[in-house]
Formats: structure tokens, C-alpha cells, sequence
């Protein structure tokens, strides 16, 4: 009879094949008192090498498989096997107490998982899984038992297991096994990182599994939606045989797609990049393919703390984010705060109007000493990468040159000091307040680059507040006067021999970007996960039949018209 | 006795990368090495120390160095309480 169960989707994928029950069961073993302690001390030492000596063997083999680095969660493994809080202390319990060394043994895992367990912390309490799989391998030695591996399948698998160990996952042969289910762990369980750069289908979480299910069962693994079809019916089997089939087959087609230049059709080369909060946003952009970051926003670095973050921690961040970038374009805008954005500890006065007030490079101007510390921070890192600094809300011309007398002088007085700065760092601004997009011929003479930033250039075209749903139907992206901005500054941006981006939702739109294309726009910014589907869209575009089209849905009078216009004209 | 409280920036927290890398570190000291967490103190040369401590991203942590080549350890080891590693 078939049987559901839920759990959390850890390594997406879909696999059908039979199941198999893997159990490495812990043994409790008897207190004894013993009473030669160096022989007792001498036969633990002994199982710690031999535990050693495997664990390098995973340790090689994981490297072979995935990597230098993903090879070293062994040997942190190798590094726990000379802990003292573990291995002295295992080797103080039998000298001091005269315990068996297993007792001894079993007595400090415990102690060491239960003190991890209680951590208000995951990952952490994760590790315990780690000293768990080390005793095991230590206990099976000291017992004189093989320690269970996962090595010996030979047929289509899915494993079913309470939970898998590193050095069970390490050792799982892609040659049968298709994916496995645990009954415990999360998305950051040693076992979930491992199965997704393994890119094994997995469902961890999913509760007590295994016991239900006889070895040989057939089971649909959907680790897309988090479940495990136990013994399905023909019709769901075959349904589940060609949703796999389609899963594998987009899968495929967008790992393709990464590796390629984001191109149209008529070969015009534009730059498809990710907007990040976040060094944790990073992963994300480097999987999608992204051409490079069009947007980190800084503001997110001083959020959720209570004091501003250091030079050197700034400094760390930026460096890290230009170096895993390699070499492709990185844009980072200064610090945005205020509007719908508070720092607590920035103890800002209430402003009757803060969209309109005192925010973002307004409030930098202002509190200097933020932004000249943000601005060394960034100076220092430029040498790691390709680094390109945004300034958010400008809307006059003293303001920006204002910014980059700032900039200057930071720049002289690490130069001063000896401190390498690249010379190739790109000063650009946002537009995002009209008077900005008005004014762009005269703004372009001045910056490397424009960003348009769509969010708040149609909030202030439209004068509606973007948080009000009241006025939420003023909110219209395709609407000819946001077009005919957006198309003024690209304009401005042209003749003046500088590139322009935009790093607002409207750059990941489907409908947007055939007219952004046509009008010239160079760089899309948007979330990663839209930076795929934008490529193939732009793959099937022509460039210049868009920039007629454009042109033309810059003299509607509608935000309908032109959305309506779009849908037919692309679809061909 | 020589030491200085830092804040960990590394995105999520101590785990097994930068707690291998801080042990080994560590261990390169003939001086005691000890970390302090509100009223938790660990060994510095241990992982298993390092790990209970659960030290997460904005922590602050006081590093605690005693005996040879202090000074040293203070420099070389704190700076890796507070940068962001490879994961």
C-alpha cells in the first residue's frame, strides 16, 4: 500500500529506485573495572590510529571525488582524533578510574555530543554528528568489529537511514545510489551539504522512514517538494517518471545555460548580474552563472547589531565578495539607511517623512565619519577585484561631487600610508529621483556608470509610497513616463561614453527587458534566481528590432497598452 | 598573560573550516591559549572546545593568551577570530 511522508528538501532532485535500510547500530557497552590501565590506554591509542589511518583513505577519496575543500570536513576529523578534550580525556578515565576503554569512551562521547546538543546554535549542534561518527569508528576498533560503510551496494538505490554520518556519505558509490532519505538532520546537516555538491537527490528530516520500509521496496524519492512515496501505484510511478524526466532535462539546460555569455540574438553582449545583502547571497550568484554583482547593499552589514562594524570588518567582507567574484564586475553601493531602513544605535531624530528626508548618501554627507570609514574599507579591498562604488540618492550635481571629494581625499590618505588602492575602480551613481534622470546629460560627464534604481524612481515619479497598498496600483513599472526616464538616462549615458545598469526588480522582468534591451541598457541586476530565465529570454531577442519597438511603446499612453504590446511582440 | 575581545564576522560561525584552522594555529603555541564566551572559557587548542563555545556571526569573544611567544599568539591568532573564510 502506498505511504507518504514529509520531510525537508535538502539536495533538490527526483529519483525512483528500490529502497535499502542502512543501520550502524551503537553499542552501549558494560562497565568494567580493569586493572591494567597502561594496556587498556595502549589498546585505545591503537584503535585511534587505526581510525586514523582510515579516515585518511576517505579523506583522499573524498578529496578525488569533490575537492580540496570539501575533503576537509576530514580532517577536522583527523584534528578530533588528537583533541585532548576527547582523547586525553578518554585516556584520563581509564588511567584515573580504571574504566574499560570502551566505557571510558562511550562516557566522553557522551558528555561531548549532549554539551554540542545544547548549543542554541545548528551547525553547531550538527557537529555532534562528527564526534558521534569518530566514536563509532573508534568503538567498532576497540570491539574488533567492522564499522558498517555504504560501500558494498551493487544494484539502484535509495538509502533510507536514521541519519548518515560524513564518512557514511563520503563513501556513497553514484554509481547505484540515487539519493537517501534520514529520518533526522536539517538543511545544514553534514549529510545535506554533502548531497547537494554531490547534487544527490536527498530528504533529510523525514521521520521514522526507514523502520516502516522493507529492503526491496520500490520508492519515489521527491526531494523537489520534501516527500517519499512508499510503494507508489502505477499511475503516480508513471507520472513521477516524467516529472523526472522533465526536472533532469531543465536542470541540464540551465547548467548549460550558466556557463554562457548572456548574448541576443543579434549578438549584442550585455551583463547579467546578481544584487546581494549579503555574503551569504554569494553561493547563489556563482550557481545561476551571474556575470557579476550589479548590486550589494551595504546597509544589510549594519543591520541586526548593535554598534557600527568596524573598518577591518567592512574591509573583510568587501575583499571576500571581490575575490569570489574572481575578476567579474562587483558593484557596491554606500550605505543606504534610512527611508523604510532604521539603525537603532544610529539614534536617527523621527522624521515626519523618511523617504523624503535625511537618507542614504544625504545621511553620509552628513555623518562623515560613517562614510569615510565605509569608503577606506572599500579602498583597501579594490585590490582584490573589479570593484565599481555606487553612490544611492543622489539628486543634484554638488551632492555627487561632494561624494567623490570624499572619496579622493581617502584615497590620497591611504596612499599616503603606503596602502595599495586599485586605479581602476569605476565611481558611478543611482538614479533613482527624477531630478537625477532629468538632469543625467550633465551627471554622465561626472561618473563611470549609472544604475537606475526602479524601486524608488517609480515611488517618486508617482509620488505613491510603495509600502501603502492603498496606492499600490501606482506602482507601474511599464508605464510610458517611467519608460521614457529610464530611456533618457540610457540616452545620457551613451553620449557620454559611460555604461548604464539598473538594479531594480524591473531589471529581472520578463516584460522589461525586451524594451531595456531595445533601448540600449547595458547591465540587469536583479535576484539571482532570475539571472537564468533573463538569459535565455535575451538569447531570443534581437536587439535592434527591440530598439524600434521601443521607441514605439515610449509614445503610449498606458501602462496597459505597453505591458499588452510586449506579450505580443515577444512571443514571436 | 596577555588579551582582547574580538568580534566573529565569518557569516556562520565557527564550524569545522575556521575551528580546524584556529586549532592548528593554536597548537603552533607553546603558550596556553584559552577562549572566553559570557562565563564559558574553552581551550583554544581543542575543537571540540572551540565548537562548544557555538560562536556565530556578531559574537564577541575574548581571547586569552599565557606564557612563551604570547604576544605573538595574540596577533596571529586573534586575527583569525574575526575574518571570513572559504566554506
Amino acid at each position: 500500500m502506498t505511504n507518504t511522508f514529509r520531510g525537508v528538501a535538502a539536495s533538490p532532485g527526483i529519483a525512483i529506485a528500490k529502497a535499502f535500510r542502512f543501520t550502524n547500530t551503537r553499542h552501549v557497552p558494560q562497565k568494567q573495572t580493569i586493572s591494567d590501565a597502561d594496556a587498556e590506554a595502549g589498546r585505545f591509542r591503537q584503535a585511534v590510529e587505526k581510525a586514523k589511518g582510515e579516515i585518511e583513505e576517505i579523506r583522499q577519496l573524498t578529496e578525488t571525488r569533490l575537492g580540496a575543500q570539501k575533503a576537509e570536513i576530514f580532517e577536522a576529523h583527523l584534528f578530533l582524533l588528537e583533541d585532548p578534550d576527547l582523547v586525553d580525556a578518554v585516556l584520563d578515565k581509564v588511567n584515573d578510574e580504571k574504566l574499560n576503554a570502551e566505557y571510558a569512551l562511550h562516557e566522553v562521547t557522551e558528555a561531548v555530543v549532549e554539551m554540542l546538543m545544547e548549543l542554541d546554535n545548528e551547525m553547531v549542534r550538527e557537529r555532534a554528528a562528527d564526534v558521534k561518527d569518530i566514536s563509532g569508528r573508534l568503538m567498532s576498533h576497540l570491539l574488533g568489529k567492522p564499522y558498517a560503510t555504504l560501500t558494498g551496494i551493487s544494484e539502484e538505490t535509495i538509502i533510507l537511514a536514521e541519519d548518515l554520518t560524513p564518512s557514511d556519505t563520503a563513501q556513497l558509490d553514484l554509481n547505484y545510489i540515487r539519493g537517501f532519505v534520514t529520518e533526522i538532520g536539517s538543511r545544514t546537516s553534514h549529510s545535506a551539504i554533502m548531497a547537494r555538491s554531490l547534487e544527490l537527490p536527498a530528504v533529510v528530516g523525514a521521520g521514522a522512514v526507514s523502520a516502516s520500509v522493507a529492503d526491496g521496496t520500490l520508492i519515489i524519492l521527491d526531494a523537489v517538494e520534501g516527500q517519499v512515496i512508499v510503494d507508489p501505484s502505477e499511475e503516480v510511478l508513471a507520472e513521477y517518471r516524467e516529472k523526472k524526466q522533465r526536472y533532469d532535462e531543465r536542470r541540464e539546460q540551465l547548467k548549460l545555460l550558466a556557463q554562457q555569455p548572456s548574448v541576443s540574438a543579434d549578438g549584442v553582449h550585455v551583463e547579467l548580474a546578481a544584487n546581494i545583502g549579503s555574503i551569504e547571497d554569494l553561493m547563489k550568484v556563482l550557481e545561476n552563472g551571474a556575470d557579476g554583482v550589479g548590486l550589494f547593499r551595504t546597509e544589510f552589514i549594519y543591520m541586526g547589531r548593535n554598534s557600527f562594524p568596524s573598518e577591518e570588518e567592512q574591509y573583510q567582507i568587501y575583499k571576500h565578495v571581490l575575490e569570489k567574484l574572481d575578476g567579474k564586475r562587483v558593484v557596491i553601493r554606500t550605505l543606504d539607511i534610512g527611508g523604510d531602513k532604521e539603525l537603532p544605535y544610529l539614534e536617527l531624530p523621527k522624521e515626519s517623512n523618511p523617504f523624503l528626508g535625511l537618507r542614504a548618501l544625504r545621511l553620509c554627507l552628513e555623518r562623515e565619519d560613517l562614510f569615510r570609514t565605509q569608503l577606506r574599507a572599500l579602498l583597501r579591498a579594490s585590490t582584490s577585484g573589479k570593484l565599481n562604488i555606487m553612490f544611492p540618492m543622489i539628486a543634484v550635481l554638488s551632492e555627487l561631487r561632494e561624494a567623490k571629494r570624499i572619496l579622493g581625499e581617502e584615497r590620497a590618505k591611504l596612499e599616503q600610508e603606503g596602502i595599495a588602492v586599485s586605479d581602476a575602480i569605476e565611481v558611478g551613481m543611482m538614479i533613482e529621483i527624477p531630478a537625477a534622470a532629468l538632469n543625467a546629460d550633465h551627471f554622465a560627464k561626472e561618473v563611470d556608470f549609472f544604475s537606475i534604481g526602479t524601486n524608488d524612481l517609480i515611488q517618486y515619479t508617482m509620488a505613491a509610497d510603495r509600502m501603502n497598498e492603498s496606492v499600490a496600483y501606482l506602482y507601474q513599472p511599464y508605464h510610458p513616463s517611467i519608460l521614457r526616464l529610464v530611456n533618457m538616462v540610457i540616452k545620457a549615458g551613451e553620449r557620454a561614453g559611460i555604461w548604464t545598469g539598473m538594479c531594480g526588480e524591473m531589471a529581472g522582468d520578463q516584460t522589461a527587458i525586451p524594451l531595456l534591451l531595445g533601448m540600449g541598457l547595458n547591465e540587469f541586476s536583479m535576484s539571482a534566481s532570475s539571472v537564468l530565465p533573463a538569459r535565455e529570454l535575451v538569447g531570443r531577442l534581437s536587439k535592434q528590432e527591440w530598439a524600434s519597438l521601443s521607441e514605439q511603446a515610449l509614445t503610449m499612453g498606458t501602462q496597459e497598452e505597453v505591458q499588452q504590446f510586449v506579450e505580443q511582440r515577444s512571443q514571436i | 598573560m596577555l588579551s582582547q575581545t574580538y568580534t566573529v564576522i565569518h557569516p556562520s560561525g565557527f564550524h569545522a573550516r575556521p575551528t580546524k584552522l584556529f586549532v592548528h594555529a593554536a597548537t603552533q603555541f607553546p603558550c596556553k591559549v584559552n577562549l572566553i564566551k559570557g562565563t564559558k572559557k574553552v581551550n583554544g587548542k581543542s575543537s571540540l572546545g572551540l565548537l562548544a563555545l557555538g560562536l556565530a556571526k556578531g559574537d564577541e569573544v575574548t581571547l586569552e593568551v599565557d606564557g612563551e611567544r604570547e604576544e605573538e599568539a595574540l596577533k596571529e591568532l586573534g586575527a583569525m577570530l574575526t575574518k571570513i573564510y572559504e566554506e
